[in-house]
């Protein structure tokens, strides 16, 4: 079986449970909808406010939804005793942390395109002036939020306190690409041009290179028993 | 071993008192800023020693990756607690020196952030060490989260870095902008060597006692 497959396989498992069970994706859309009251409360009605701290109560609200639908990757194959089927599975055993990273990276863009939505609406924003130039930035933050939440899931996964470690690795490592994609989406929705934030883009990629090569070398010594 | 690593002990106690010497008799005294520099000769050696001491995080995280010897597993979180604690000399002598400097025990400036972002993840790093209860799980994990923490730090200093330079330019006192005196270099020479040894000294310590503990364990 070709490495390829065996990364589809494993995304395709994933999906397919998510598809008939519904569970992470119906708690995640509530989850993204309580944010927005949230946000609300704390920061009042002014508009003014609200849109000066737009891009740091998106990615805000990215981050808190992606610790909640991240800290859950591995929760099947535990309880369910699967992670011997994972440790079983023949050949590389990144294929399995590919297609983890590829599952957790669509459940991300997916609500994350639900919280943009929420945004627009709510807090009457336009969003839509540059969704190609928004596309890009916020994928390239989120490729390196799966990548490195993914490793840190199997990691915490057997942890007797991994509700509480999870977060606590993933919020300090992931400090350069929040500040990163915050930056690039204000300069975005300020109407600029991809250009005027290149560093920033070259940070994001960095950072999703850096995470995805160590997810795939090191993989192999987290899965182990 | 044991004989060297008194030995080196011995010099960290000289380097140390020749250190503070050089910090309070040797040294002018700054124009500007008066006594209140003469704690740059405990700040600035602790945060490169600190920088060290992750390095050697990183090497032996790797090296425990590839040959799966414990004592490289020894090693990494002997160096990373002697590195969290450098840092967190590095942090605290640099509020004490900022108060009367510049009027605040903090700023969000540019290495004051990335040096506290390092040092949370460093924390994140003994937590995770801390938290798991089979040692040869904790070595792994730990060697994977010592890789990506050191692969972190460029990033978080160029970020922070553009985070903080984008939007106002550096309007604090640099001290490596003067040209400094040949003594002042001196002294910090001296500390910066004694620092080392110090640190050197305290990792072989914690590596003996580790050793110690997992035996007693086993």
């Amino acid at each position: 079986m070709s490495y390829a497959r065996r990364t589809w396989i494993v995304l395709w498992k994933d999906l397919l449970s998510e598809r008939r069970s519904k569970e992470a994706l119906n708690a995640l859309f509530f989850f993204a909808l309580l944010l927005l009251f949230l946000f609300q409360f704390a920061l009042g009605d002014e508009r003014e406010r609200l849109t000066a701290a737009l891009p740091g109560l998106l990615w805000l609200g990215f981050i808190l939804s992606g610790l909640v639908g991240l800290g859950r990757a591995f929760l099947a194959e535990r309880e369910h005793d699967c992670w011997e089927g994972l440790l079983l599975a023949p050949g590389d055993k990144s294929a399995i942390y590919l297609g983890k990273v590829a599952g957790n990276l669509l459940l991300m863009l997916l609500v994350e395109a639900i919280l943009l939505v929420l945004f627009a609406v709510f807090f009457n924003i336009d969003l839509a002036a540059h969704p190609l130039r928004l596309t890009v930035v916020i994928g390239l933050g989120t490729i390196g939020f799966a990548a490195v939440g993914t490793l840190f899931a199997a990691m915490t996964a057997h942890v007797r306190a991994r509700e509480l470690l999870f977060p606590v690795l993933l919020l300090p490592v992931q400090v350069p690409v929040l500040l990163g994609a915050v930056k690039a989406t204000e300069a975005v929705l300020l109407g600029e041009p991809l250009g005027a934030v290149g560093h920033w883009l070259g940070l994001l990629a960095a950072a999703d290179a850096i995470y995805l090569t160590t997810g795939v070398l090191t993989f192999d010594a987290i899965l182990e028993a | 071993m044991k004989r060297l690593q008194r030995a080196l002990g011995w010099l960290a106690v000289a380097g140390l008192a020749a250190g503070l010497v050089m910090a309070f008799g040797v040294a002018p005294r700054e124009a500007t800023q008066g006594n209140v520099q003469r704690i740059m000769y405990l700040h600035v050696p602790a945060i490169l020693v600190a920088y060290l001491a992750f390095g050697v995080v990183l090497v032996a995280s790797v090296s425990y990756l590839w040959g799966r010897a414990a004592g490289a597993d020894r090693l990494a979180h002997a160096s990373a607690e002697v590195g969290v604690v450098f840092t967190s000399i590095n942090i605290a002598t640099g509020a004490i020196w900022g108060k009367p400097t510049w009027g605040a025990w903090w700023t969000w400036d540019a290495r004051l952030t990335s040096v506290s972002i390092m040092f949370v993840i460093y924390l994140a790093y003994l937590l995770l060490r801390a938290m798991i209860e089979d040692r040869e799980r904790a070595a792994r994990f730990a060697a994977v989260l010592g890789i990506i923490a050191a692969l972190d730090i460029p990033l978080v200093h160029f970020s922070v870095y553009w985070w903080r330079t984008l939007h106002q330019p550096p309007t604090l006192l640099r001290p490596g902008s003067t040209p400094m005196d040949a003594m002042l270099v001196a002294a910090l020479t001296i500390n910066l060597i004694a620092f080392t040894l110090l640190s050197a000294y305290f990792v072989a310590k914690r590596v003996r006692l580790l050793k110690r503990e997992q035996e007693v364990l086993a």
